[in-house]
């Protein structure tokens, strides 16, 4: 299978899962150190969530991860953690060259960080569809991260 | 590019959960040792170039491919384990590795989750007591729109497409990009054999809804190039 960038980023908290997926507010708590769901409050950029299901001391702050360049172009992210937990991913930099990467931009971008389907409708558990997946992504949060606990 | 896997539980947390979230994790690693493409070490990519053989291969192996020759035959050789002519399961493993993760958590005690590898879900039980799981179905037409949205419990939801990164799934038949459909979602009990539908309904085309009406428990929904929406109809 293609890598399988599981996003398990050791560097937060025994076991940090990405949750790319979870659009509002609604259900779950949202402190506790549980693998349930943890939503964050959406910011300017959009949200990508993630949950530790154990917390450590933690950072707290916003961390700017490295440019990552992809075969698509440059991405980056930064990261804002509070508690150690990871509250919101605003993305800085997507591939805007040309045609094709604005096509995939274009849906890439909202599907990583739901704003746009947020909009849309407030009662969506996951989307299907239009992979939101990106290595660069993954790997520019993921050195937000690093930096966040160095 | 990678794949994200994200898992979302709605049970009240309890050690078992966490212990089954963090086995499921580690099936997911497990499985990306195994069987990525990317990854010269892993038992498909020694297999594909015939560093190892099929007896020596893990159990696990055997069964995926056991499993992608299944689907070669339930898709009339509209899904392909050997896209252009080199081993890789990658477009069944997915979907089947999701579906155990699935298991992994109900097993745990987390009955009520969703697994969801790069777009295509397994759901279990439902979102909230009384409420079923609402998964919207990207519009490929619209980026960031929903085309519709699909409700429901214990229901695997699987979309492929030629959206995001131009066309990449081949007829096998013809060895040429499959046009006319931009995007087939199915749902039915297993993702496994959803993601191998829908993979197969964009090379399939309009004949799709015919074919998946003659399986049961599966449905699709596909997007032509052309405006419009396409449902199987079923009389049930």
């Amino acid at each position: 299978m293609r890598r399988a960038a599981v996003t398990t980023l050791t560097s937060v908290a025994g076991i940090v899962l990405l949750l790319s997926l979870k659009p509002h507010q609604a259900t779950a708590p949202p402190v506790a150190p549980a693998p349930s769901a943890a939503p964050a409050p959406s910011s300017a950029g959009g949200t990508g969530t993630a949950t530790a299901p154990t917390r450590t001391s933690g950072s707290n702050g916003t961390f700017t991860g490295d440019v990552v360049n992809t075969r698509y172009g440059p991405v980056q992210v930064a990261a804002t953690l509070k508690g150690g937990r990871i509250t919101a991913v605003k993305v800085l930099q997507v591939p805007s060259a040309n045609g094709r990467d604005q096509q995939l931009a274009g849906y890439a971008v909202p599907q990583l960080t739901r704003a746009a389907l947020t909009a849309q409708s407030a009662h969506i558990d996951a989307v299907s569809g239009a992979s939101y997946t990106s290595e660069g992504y993954i790997q520019s949060l993921q050195s937000a991260l690093d930096r966040a606990h160095a | 590019m990678g794949t994200v896997f994200s898992f979302d539980v709605r049970d009240r947390p309890t050690p078992a959960i966490a212990t089954a979230l963090r086995d499921a994790v580690a099936w997911l690693h497990h499985v990306d040792r195994l069987f990525s493409t990317y990854r010269p070490d892993s038992a498909i990519s020694r297999l594909a170039r015939g560093a190892t053989t099929l007896d020596q291969v893990p159990d696990l192996v055997e069964h995926v491919l056991d499993l992608c020759a299944e689907a070669e035959t339930r898709t009339r050789g509209c899904f392909t384990t050997h896209p252009g002519g080199r081993l890789d399961p990658s477009g069944l493993v997915k979907g089947w590795a999701v579906e155990e993760a699935s298991r992994i958590l109900r097993a745990g005690g987390a009955v009520n989750t969703y697994v969801n590898g790069g777009g295509d879900l397994q759901l279990s039980g439902e979102a909230s007591p009384g409420t079923p799981w609402r998964v919207g179905i990207a519009d490929p037409h619209r980026p960031g729109r929903l085309l519709t949205t699909v409700t429901g419990r214990d229901l695997a939801i699987a979309t492929s497409g030629t959206t995001e990164r131009g066309c990449h799934i081949t007829d096998p038949r013809t060895g040429t990009p499959a046009t006319g459909i931009l995007s087939a979602t199915v749902t039915g009990p297993q993702l496994t054999w959803a993601d191998v539908y829908a993979t197969a309904a964009i090379v399939l085309g309009p004949e799709t809804h015919e074919w998946i009406a003659g399986i049961p428990g599966y449905n699709a929904l596909t997007v032509p190039t052309s405006p419009g929406l396409h449902f199987t109809a079923r009389c049930e």
